[in-house]
């Protein structure tokens, strides 16, 4: 159904200087507005005509969007901070390098320069068949075409699936949950609005159309990390078709911070599996105060993919999480029984494979 | 103001896909604005009442009545209740999220219209067995009491039939809320076939398309079609003047005087103190 085409719809371009002036649009317009970040969602959507807005609204002009700050005990980074930025970033690969990697991670270096951490958060999903413009229950319809008996699901979800089977696509979605990230957003009224990273993106089951709470008019300024995280023992990893230029398959992050040879506490999250990346909390609490070793991380793993429902290309999707989740908890490439004990934190991110 | 959603199949044909939620918010007006129109009209009319002395009169011809007649059976209390709660959240897991206050409604959905059924099912076996099953329709014998209440609810002060067990306006609303809720209970089950529950396995294509369409159409219609009843149904149960009837379907029974006020006891027969039984 989609055809690309050369020439986008026609709308009105908005290129405001600061955020109220940015959401005086965004309420003028209402739902025929659209927010523009990097573009790398938005264009895909505009050149396949598959979106009509009526005004776009670019943010790449507002200076208070933009930037890595200090912020109490951790970092302010602006929703319009590119991503290369994020990974160029001293303080960034100092105490948060899980978020350098799930960055590092995205898509291409061309890709990075252009897009932002507040456009990857808030990217919509890339179901094909949702991103070809059918009408299915994401854009407004009453049937999954991913979810049926001769669908190509083998991207899909195997968790958390609720009449949508779409996953969500973003690599540092998982980082910043696992780093208790608090994302700040402007509401349409002009207040201020902090959730928590977790609680930023929702599933099919709460809202079918859409992948975060973002309403109409709501801007997301900023994202908060606290010093909760920082410097803790880090694991990230993203197994997708090719090494770059490609969406996770299904990525896992965690942070763990290690008494002796147990795991004091730990923060776990897992994206591609699920319209929304998981955190993992029965795991997190299942290992706490457990030694961290291979018995530790089967027994997590088998609990992590409970409850997993593959469809019918992406069964592979369960052991592919088992096995990452087991990785996050006990390493890679250290002898088994002793994996990453006493591994320095900088060296947290070489694990990676 | 939209009444119908469309979409496009793979063969980019239209197709019906649900009706627009417009039509809640229309619902929602209508059950209101019959709320405030009625209860003005009930204040402002001088509503006509069998006389105390007629009612005493009766009482003091009818004393071998029972102090309190048995309207509603335990089985059928239970009935309804069951009913109205899972009514009501299946319309709050329904609309709550289209009004913006959003939540995982699905399951919850799908289960409360389950406990529907089950209730719809045991109400069509006891009301068959167990009580008089005509006495609640509404059928051409009806005109002249429907010819009466009309009058009556003009001030005329008219002879003419007064309700059996249920009131004329009491079986009506029991013919919409059955239209209604068939309609969305056999289209929600077909429903289920999409989502993910424990009794079937998956099949979207169960039907075609445009069928699916209308199915949806249907429930959505039914569905918009039971707020407004709904909010009629709360309203008169809270009027004072209707009370009573709430009561009973509370405890079971009216009293002697309520009975012989607002029934017709030649329509409505009960078994009396003595034993002696009519039929109902």
């Amino acid at each position: 159904m989609a055809v690309i085409r050369d020439v986008m719809p026609a709308f009105e371009l908005f290129q405001p200087a600061s955020i109220e002036a940015a959401q005086e649009v965004l309420d003028r317009y209402g739902s025929g507005a659209w927010v523009l970040a990097g573009g790398l969602d938005s264009f895909d959507w505009l050149k396949d005509r598959i979106k009509r807005p009526q005004a776009l609204v670019d943010l790449m002009g507002i200076p208070e969007l933009k930037g890595i700050r200090p912020w109490q005990d951790g970092l302010e980074i602006g929703a319009m901070t590119t991503l290369t930025e994020v990974v160029r970033h001293p303080a960034v690969r100092e105490r948060y390098s899980i978020l350098l990697e799930a960055a590092e991670a995205a898509a291409s270096p061309q890709i990075r320069n252009q897009g932002t951490l507040g456009g990857n958060v808030t990217q919509d999903t890339r179901c094909w068949y949702y991103r070809a413009g059918w009408s299915c229950y994401r854009a407004g319809g009453n049937i999954c075409y991913a979810d049926t008996p001769e669908a190509i699901n083998r991207e899909h979800a195997i968790l958390d699936a609720d009449r949508c089977v779409a996953v969500s696509p973003s690599d540092t979605a998982p980082a910043l949950i696992v780093l208790d990230a608090q994302m700040v957003i402007r509401t349409a009224g002009g207040d201020e609005r902090i959730v928590a990273a977790q609680d930023y993106f929702i599933g099919p089951a709460t809202d079918i159309t859409r992948m975060t709470i973002l309403r109409p008019g709501d801007l997301l300024t900023a994202i908060r990390l606290p010093g909760t995280w920082g410097g803790a023992r880090f694991y990230f990893e993203k197994v997708r078709d090719r090494a770059v230029w490609d969406f996770a398959l299904v990525s896992v992050a965690s942070a763990m911070v290690m008494n002796g040879p147990t795991i004091e506490r730990m923060r776990l999250s897992v994206n591609g599996v699920a319209a929304r990346p998981l955190r993992l909390e029965a795991v997190e609490e299942i290992v706490r105060g457990k030694p961290r070793n291979e018995a530790t991380a089967m027994m997590a793993a088998n609990l992590a993919i409970e409850g997993a429902q593959p469809l019918k290309f992406n069964a592979y999707k369960v052991p592919l999480m088992r096995n990452l989740v087991k990785r996050a908890i006990r390493g890679v490439g250290l002898p088994q029984g002793q994996a990453a004990l006493g591994v320095s934190k900088g060296e947290a991110g070489t694990w990676t494979s | 103001m939209d009444v119908l959603t469309w979409a496009r199949d793979p063969w980019d044909q239209p197709i019906l896909s649900h009706v627009s939620w417009d039509l809640l918010w229309a619902s929602l007006f209508a059950g209101v604005a019959f709320l405030i129109a009625h209860a003005s009209y009930m204040v402002l009319s001088a509503h006509r009442k069998r006389h105390a002395a007629e009612t005493d009169a009766m009482e003091a011809a009818r004393g071998h009545l029972p102090a309190r007649i048995v309207r509603h059976s335990l089985p059928a209390r239970l009935f309804h209740w069951v009913m109205a709660a899972s009514m009501f959240t299946l319309l709050m897991t329904a609309f709550l999220p289209i009004v913006g206050i959003q939540f995982a409604w699905v399951t919850w959905h799908w289960m409360a219209g389950l406990v529907l059924t089950g209730s719809i099912l045991f109400h069509v076996v006891h009301a068959t067995v167990w009580l008089d099953f005509w006495s609640i329709w509404v059928g051409p014998r009806d005109i002249p009491e429907l010819k009466a209440e009309v009058l009556r609810e003009l001030g005329h002060d008219v002879p003419g039939p007064k309700p059996g067990k249920y009131p004329l306006g009491n079986r009506l609303y029991h013919q919409a809320i059955v239209a209604a809720g068939l309609s969305v209970v056999a289209t929600g089950l077909f429903m289920m076939v999409r989502v993910r529950t424990p009794f079937f396995t998956r099949d979207p294509y169960l039907f075609s398309d445009s069928t699916w369409g209308f199915t949806y159409v249907l429930h959505g219609l039914a569905g918009v079609g039971l707020v407004g009843l709904v909010i009629a149904h709360v309203y008169f149960a809270v009027r004072p003047d209707k009370w009573w009837i709430t009561k009973s379907m509370i405890l079971g029974w009216i009293t002697r005087r309520q009975y012989l006020e607002h029934h017709d006891p030649d329509r409505w027969t009960v078994g009396d103190a003595r034993g002696t039984s009519t039929p109902l």
